[in-house]
């Protein structure tokens, strides 16, 4: 499913970041992934706490914080490696090429400094732009997000807006330096549901007219089918399957995300729950990660650990030996 | 339905005061702002809205956490803020309560069998050898291994955490548990089994405790409900059976609320139809608008709507009401 490599923006390649344990182990809390994203693409990271999904998105800017470390991997941004590029290089990338969203723009924002003049700065750094210039720059910035009087909130601090507007705030700071590229990290999910539904519909607007592409962090399936072209599942610091999400939710090919989908609640109230929970950072089984809580786990996902690979007649990749020939025979 | 409720709330009011002391007459914010339900023995009610609506606030007054303006509390035909403090803890027992977040609810000092005892202590229903086999019994009804007993919640995951919460929530047999956002930090997997956990609960538990369910996912109160309360800015805007209510919402916030939870499946491939969306934000309790509170953001406003409060109108022959001018699905 990776596209070829010539077409892709983003190309990472068997990234691997540890944390030390109590004990003294590294324990791999993204154990090798690769994954390639298209220009103009929106490719949802999903999965539940400690899949790896968050540390993925602060390790595709050299962000992963101390004492967790990358050990391993490229991460390959229109062609050049920016792990091991220059501090100079990576600084530019940050805000320039690629955009930041968290999940909490009260934590991500400045809180002594008003939204205009941190706009203001991304523009002058990232775009030259002079500070009259920049000013103009910002308030569209700001009317482009569709923040309610951007004239007035050019000046306001932080902790005067709504959680929602200092989300579209946050969403014009990471776009103000032009990235081609959006890394958004559950953006949504400190947010009410009809102010989640405008601020996915934002996200969308903005890919159709900016040609911008997302890397979506979530743990949230409908917003996945809401708003993503393709869907990475983790599990374990591990893609899982890797499909379109028409695929994904219409012929789920991993046991996990079809236990992922079975947990939420369907028109008739039922849900089916999964056994019991993710393996515990180091306590990771030798086999398939998923085999303890898998239902159709035989002999060798005890034995040996799956790779992603493609699913026969189908454009999904899955990690999964029920899809190798003869697998569960 | 002849049966007499077992929780019944009327005309409920609580304003509270931020800032400036009593005397400068800091911001008066009306959190809830006569708020009246009933729920019957056994069934599940649920208040759904999203910040701000008042369903948290209304939790606390039920469990007199907080004490209303205005407005009265009726738990089993007794009139629950009225009682004398004998008779008041003698009820006490009847209601159990579950919280969001059972890292921050559960005293990480005590081990697992001293939290699910403590209220069998407190009303004197157990000691000695029957205290240590009715946490037994509760700890196997929620799914822990007995081992747990000697242990403290740090040693438990979030999911882990929120059944020994249950256990202690259903120590007493209590017939109305008030369950507030009970699997809002879980995970999807675990929120799964918890829900599941609770609707068994229900069933199995010799008291058939009834639930009022406070939480924002329309989903899971599908799933769980009887009954749905939807809550706007300190009001009801409209109640009835949870399935009637999703298939044919009635007050345009509810439908804006329903067109608002991510659908669950793709839209089909190019197709990406018009969804109804509100412009604005739920305004601020503190500074709520004229008329119906909704009308700012509602697509059905008329002027009407900005001049006057909408009252609460009941649908002939159901559980039906709907506190809007113009309501959705004709007259």
């Amino acid at each position: 499913m990776s596209a070829p490599p010539g077409e892709s923006l983003l190309s990472v390649r068997h990234l691997a970041v540890t944390f030390p344990l109590p004990s003294g182990e590294e324990a791999r809390v993204v154990d090798g992934i690769s994954f390639d994203v298209a220009p103009g693409e929106i490719v949802a990271l999903v999965g539940e706490s400690g899949c790896g999904k968050s540390v993925t998105a602060l390790a595709l800017l050299d962000l992963v914080p101390p004492p967790g470390r990358i050990l391993s991997g490229e991460v390959l941004f229109e062609g050049r490696d920016l792990l091991s590029a220059p501090e100079r290089e990576k600084e530019r990338a940050r805000g320039g090429g690629i955009g930041l969203v968290f999940q909490e723009p009260g934590a991500a924002l400045d809180p002594v400094r008003t939204i205009g003049s941190e706009l203001v700065d991304v523009l002058r750094r990232h775009r030259g732009l002079s500070r009259r210039e920049a000013r103009g720059a910002a308030l569209e910035w700001l009317r482009r997000v569709s923040l309610p009087d951007p004239a007035r909130r050019f000046d306001d601090l932080p902790h005067r807006m709504s959680g929602g507007m200092r989300q579209r705030a946050m969403v014009a700071l990471a776009l103000a330096g032009g990235p081609r590229l959006l890394v958004a990290d559950e953006p949504t999910t400190a947010l009410d549901v009809t102010i989640q539904a405008q601020i996915l519909d934002l996200l969308r607007d903005l890919r159709r007219d900016l040609g911008l592409a997302i890397v979506l962090i979530t743990h949230d399936l409908g917003v996945v089918a809401e708003t993503a072209d393709r869907a990475l599942v983790m599990y374990a610091g591990e893609i899982v399957e890797s499909a379109r999400v028409s695929d994904l939710f219409a012929r789920p090919s991993h046991p996990y995300t079809r236990g992922l989908l079975a947990s939420r609640p369907g028109e008739d109230g039922r849900l089916r729950a999964m056994p019991g929970s993710v393996p515990e950072p180091g306590r990771r089984p030798v086999g398939c990660a998923f085999e303890p809580r898998c239902p159709e786990a035989f002999g060798r996902c005890r034995a040996a650990r799956p790779t992603l690979r493609p699913v026969p007649d189908t454009a999904v990749e899955a990690a999964c030996f029920l899809h190798d020939e003869g697998g569960a025979a | 339905m002849n049966e007499a409720p077992l929780l019944s709330v009327r005309d409920l009011h609580k304003t509270f005061v931020h800032g400036g002391g009593p005397l400068k007459g800091g911001t008066r914010v009306a959190a809830v702002n006569g708020v009246s339900f009933d729920l019957m023995p056994g069934a599940t009610l649920a208040l759904v809205g999203e910040s701000g609506s008042g369903k948290s606030t209304t939790a606390r007054l039920v469990l007199r956490l907080l004490a209303p303006d205005r407005g009265t509390i009726h738990l089993d035909g007794r009139d629950w803020l009225a009682l004398p403090p004998r008779e008041l803890n003698r009820l006490r027992r009847e209601v159990g309560v579950v919280f969001q977040d059972p890292a921050t609810s559960l005293n990480p000092r005590m081990t697992v069998e001293e939290i699910v005892a403590e209220p069998l202590d407190i009303h004197r229903l157990a000691a000695g050898r029957a205290r240590r086999e009715r946490v037994a019994a509760l700890l196997e009804a929620v799914g822990l291994p007995l081992s747990a007993m000697g242990k403290t919640p740090r040693e438990f995951s979030g999911g882990q955490r929120q059944r020994i919460a249950i256990a202690r929530a259903l120590a007493t047999e209590p017939r109305l548990v008030v369950l507030d956002e009970p699997v809002s930090a879980l995970d999807v997997s675990i929120r799964a089994q918890v829900v599941n956990l609770l609707r068994d609960l229900q069933r199995t538990t010799p008291s058939r405790p009834a639930y009022l369910f406070i939480g924002h996912d329309l989903g899971l109160v599908r799933a769980i409900a009887d009954e749905v309360a939807v809550l706007y800015l300190g009001r009801i805007v409209e109640a009835g059976p949870t399935a009637e209510v999703f298939a044919r919402p009635r007050h345009p916030y509810t439908a804006l609320l329903i067109a608002s939870e991510p659908r669950g499946t793709p839209p089909q491939e190019g197709e990406r139809p018009a969804r109804l969306r509100a412009p604005g934000e739920p305004p601020s309790p503190a500074d709520p608008p004229s008329g119906c509170a909704f009308h700012p953001r509602c697509p059905s406003a008329q002027a009407v709507c900005r001049d006057g409060t909408p009252r609460e109108e009941s649908e002939e022959g159901t559980r039906r009401r709907v506190s809007c001018f113009f309501p959705l699905g004709g007259a």
